[in-house]
């Protein structure tokens, strides 16, 4: 049963994440599109929101929500792009989400998109660190990889933790990718193999970094005053917190607390009138390893300094008690940048409809899902309930 | 678009074509690829080649076609005056505009009833100029045609391909194939427009797309040559005693060979990388010459080139019982492997021109 104002995810579309030379930006989209469109084939969507960071500045391409609206068949209806990094997938969730409890429309579409592997090298770099402060940032040479290594030092050396300590996160979302079909790297790694991956920005190793790679998912999204008869499968979007930070890391007055995903979660928590207890699974953003074990802590599972202690006690395992990057995470299935948040929301969904096949968690309750924009600047986090 | 019939596909000329004559040039200095680890701070995990081959500081793609063209002509016994092409097909031509072609042709005795040309498709730039004499000679124009394979590729300091980019290359003398040390059963050419590595006009190092110029790039052309030759030929893997893959690095031409259902005993004998480096126009070739140093009449040799931009040049060919008796006139590619000086980086970048003020 459907409450009338509830929103609910009614179907999902996910694509393989990985090096799309042949497919372009609209088609990949498309492919998302048509899959979760053809979940409820007599559902109309009056509103396409779509979540991108990187197309104006590697495709060219801005006015994504007319392109990909059009080239979906959809021509017409009400369109819009989302941006904040990598948070964008959340935050267009949030503004379907929005749409709907506000009653303006009665079926949305939410797509994320990005096409990375087109480019490589300066044009890259510079396009993935527009997601920090540019002039304070990226002028003098930042990335990334730069800043997540800056504040993975500063956590081991404050929590005392061993110089392996983050490598459980890495672990277990290259075990939860060996059964994903869109997953990049559907393969194990051991606790030898990080420890000997080549360092790309001490203490930042190869198996700490997501890789970044093209990929596309999406969303149908219902009031459920517009689901007619019995939908076999909602998930309901039980409350959406949003919040943001400054987004040069030098602004934050304690550069370990991800504060912008503690107030999102706290948001999305009241919303739902949940705790984090009741939280049966959580995908979090796991852009860098550093920064799955901080959004643990931010998210109230664990106290300060003490996030990386859930990775290697195996408690994160798809048995264990919070299951987490359940389908690979941004580590394993890969990173499409502005897309990745709808990955998370996707995976979600297909966990609490108990679709989730190899990678299905056992008696998944409620699921929990976050994306960060940049080192944490914007964060949306999300709580979703089954039927 | 209509495709051609399988058999319209393969590249048979009029008359049969044959190898008379082929020779191999690699310089003897060596770049080991840990001295390019250890100047870039790379680690030693991970190298693509061990050692590179690399130019004095007086040699250059004429000085070193002229080398490999006389051990080519010295196999053969033929007249240079006999010879009615020169091409030479490389992307290290010493000049922009000037023929590397003429200064050879003049420097082994061909001039002046001779046609003379550069070549240039990337790497494959020499097995190009092989189709391009099969024609010449395979027609009647011409008895006798030289097509060359040369490089001193380019490796910006510091890139990827700074580890690979070696010197060195093969000259063959194509001729009647009753006259021939191994002759052409066919050859087959695929080519698409693929951007997978570039060197812009003026610039000094190529440019090129990381991951990209692997599966869509070298695997796709490489894979769809040899399977489209194989299958107008209606050969398979397991005829041939050799085989010969373009080798940018050494992991490359493996794994398509497993792919394509070689085994690694076929392949050995003509995988040079290692020890030389990615002699680009001449890389294909110059495994070529390797096998022709030690094969035997009868044995059938499948080599497929690879160009960027991009395309393949397949060939099969089946050694005649003229070779065991013409090989040992001149220098084998071993020899030339084992003339070996190791250099540091420094005598290396001094070599190669890039401590430029």
């Amino acid at each position: 049963m459907t409450r009338p104002d509830a929103v609910y995810i009614l179907g999902v579309g996910l694509t393989p994440v990985g090096e799309h030379w042949q497919t372009s930006l609209r088609s990949l989209a498309l492919q998302a599109i048509q899959k979760a469109m053809g979940e409820v084939p007599s559902l109309r969507p009056g509103a396409l929101y779509v979540a991108n960071m990187l197309a104006p500045a590697l495709s060219g391409q801005a006015h994504l929500g007319s392109l990909l609206s059009d080239f979906a068949g959809l021509r017409g209806i009400e369109a819009v792009t989302v941006e904040a990094a990598g948070a964008s997938g959340g935050l267009a969730l949030r503004q379907a989400f929005l749409a709907l409890a506000a009653g303006a429309h009665d079926v949305v579409l939410v797509v994320g998109a990005e096409k990375i592997t087109d480019q490589v090298g300066p044009g890259l770099d510079s396009a993935l660190m527009a997601s920090g402060d540019s002039d304070y940032e990226g002028a003098h040479g930042l990335t990334p990889t730069a800043l997540a290594a800056l504040r993975m030092r500063r956590y081991l050396h404050e929590s005392g933790a061993p110089a392996d300590a983050l490598s459980g996160f890495s672990r277990a979302a290259h075990a939860h990718a060996v059964a994903n079909p869109n997953a990049l790297f559907r393969k194990e790694i051991t606790g030898e193999d990080y420890r000997n991956a080549p360092m790309i920005s001490e203490p930042v190793n190869l198996y700490d970094a997501a890789p970044v790679a093209d990929g596309a998912a999406a969303l149908l999204l219902a009031r459920g005053a517009a689901v007619r008869g019995e939908h076999p499968r909602p998930v309901q979007v039980l409350g959406v917190g949003v919040a943001t930070s400054p987004v040069a890391l030098h602004e934050l007055r304690d550069p370990l607390e991800l504060s912008a995903a503690r107030l999102s979660a706290e948001r999305a928590y009241e919303t739902a009138g949940v705790t984090p207890d009741a939280i049966g699974f959580f995908e979090p953003h796991d852009t860098f390893t550093i920064y799955a074990a901080l959004a643990v802590e931010a998210a109230g599972f664990a106290a300060r300094g003490q996030g990386w202690k859930m990775a290697s006690e195996g408690r994160i395992a798809l048995d264990g008690p919070l299951p987490m990057m359940t389908f690979g995470g941004s580590k394993a299935r890969g990173d499409s940048g502005g897309a990745t948040g709808v990955y998370q929301l996707a995976e979600a969904a297909l966990q609490l409809q108990r679709r989730a096949d190899g990678n299905q968690v056992l008696e998944p309750r409620l699921g929990l899902t976050q994306c960060l924009g940049g080192t944490g600047g914007t964060a949306v986090t999300t709580v979703l309930a089954g039927a | 678009m209509v495709e051609g019939s399988r058999s319209s596909r393969l590249l048979k000329p009029s008359r049969d074509v044959g190898i008379v004559g082929y020779g191999a040039y690699i310089p003897q200095y060596r770049l080991p690829a840990s001295e390019v680890a250890r100047v870039w701070k790379a680690g030693s995990g991970g190298l693509p080649i061990k050692e590179k081959a690399v130019p004095g500081i007086d040699e250059d793609v004429i000085t070193m076609s002229i080398e490999a063209a006389r051990n080519a002509l010295a196999r053969a016994s033929v007249d240079p005056s006999e010879i009615r092409a020169v091409w030479v097909g490389s992307e290290s031509h010493p000049y922009a505009v000037k023929p590397t072609s003429t200064v050879v042709a003049e420097a082994i005795g061909a001039t002046p009833h001779t046609q003379a040309a550069d070549w240039e498709f990337a790497c494959k730039a020499g097995t190009e100029a092989v189709q391009a004499a099969i024609g010449f000679v395979g027609s009647g124009m011409a008895r006798y045609a030289l097509s060359i394979g040369m490089d001193t590729a380019q490796g910006r300091p510091g890139d990827a391909l700074e580890y690979t980019a070696g010197a060195g290359g093969a000259a063959l003398l194509l001729g009647p194939a009753e006259e021939s040390l191994a002759t052409f059963d066919g050859s087959y050419s695929y080519s698409t427009d693929t951007p997978d590595f570039w060197r812009r006009a003026n610039e000094r190092y190529p440019e090129h797309g990381e991951r990209f110029t692997g599966e869509p790039a070298y695997f796709k052309h490489i894979t769809a040559a040899a399977e489209s030759i194989m299958e107008s030929l209606g050969t398979t893997p397991a005829d041939y005693r050799y085989a010969v893959f373009h080798q940018p690095n050494a992991k490359f031409p493996q794994r398509v060979a497993a792919s394509l259902g070689f085994r690694p005993e076929q392949i050995e004998t003509g995988l040079l990388v290692s020890v030389i480096g990615n002699t680009y126009a001449g890389s294909a070739l110059i495994g070529l010459t390797a096998i022709l140093d030690v094969a035997s009449p009868g044995d059938r040799v499948l080599l497929v080139s690879y160009g960027s931009g991009a395309g393949s040049d397949a060939f099969s060919l089946r050694v005649t019982d003229r070779l065991p008796g013409h090989r040992g006139r001149a220098a084998s590619t071993q020899d030339y492997i084992r003339r070996r000086t190791e250099i540091d980086y420094a005598t290396y970048a001094r070599y190669r021109g890039k401590l430029t003020g």
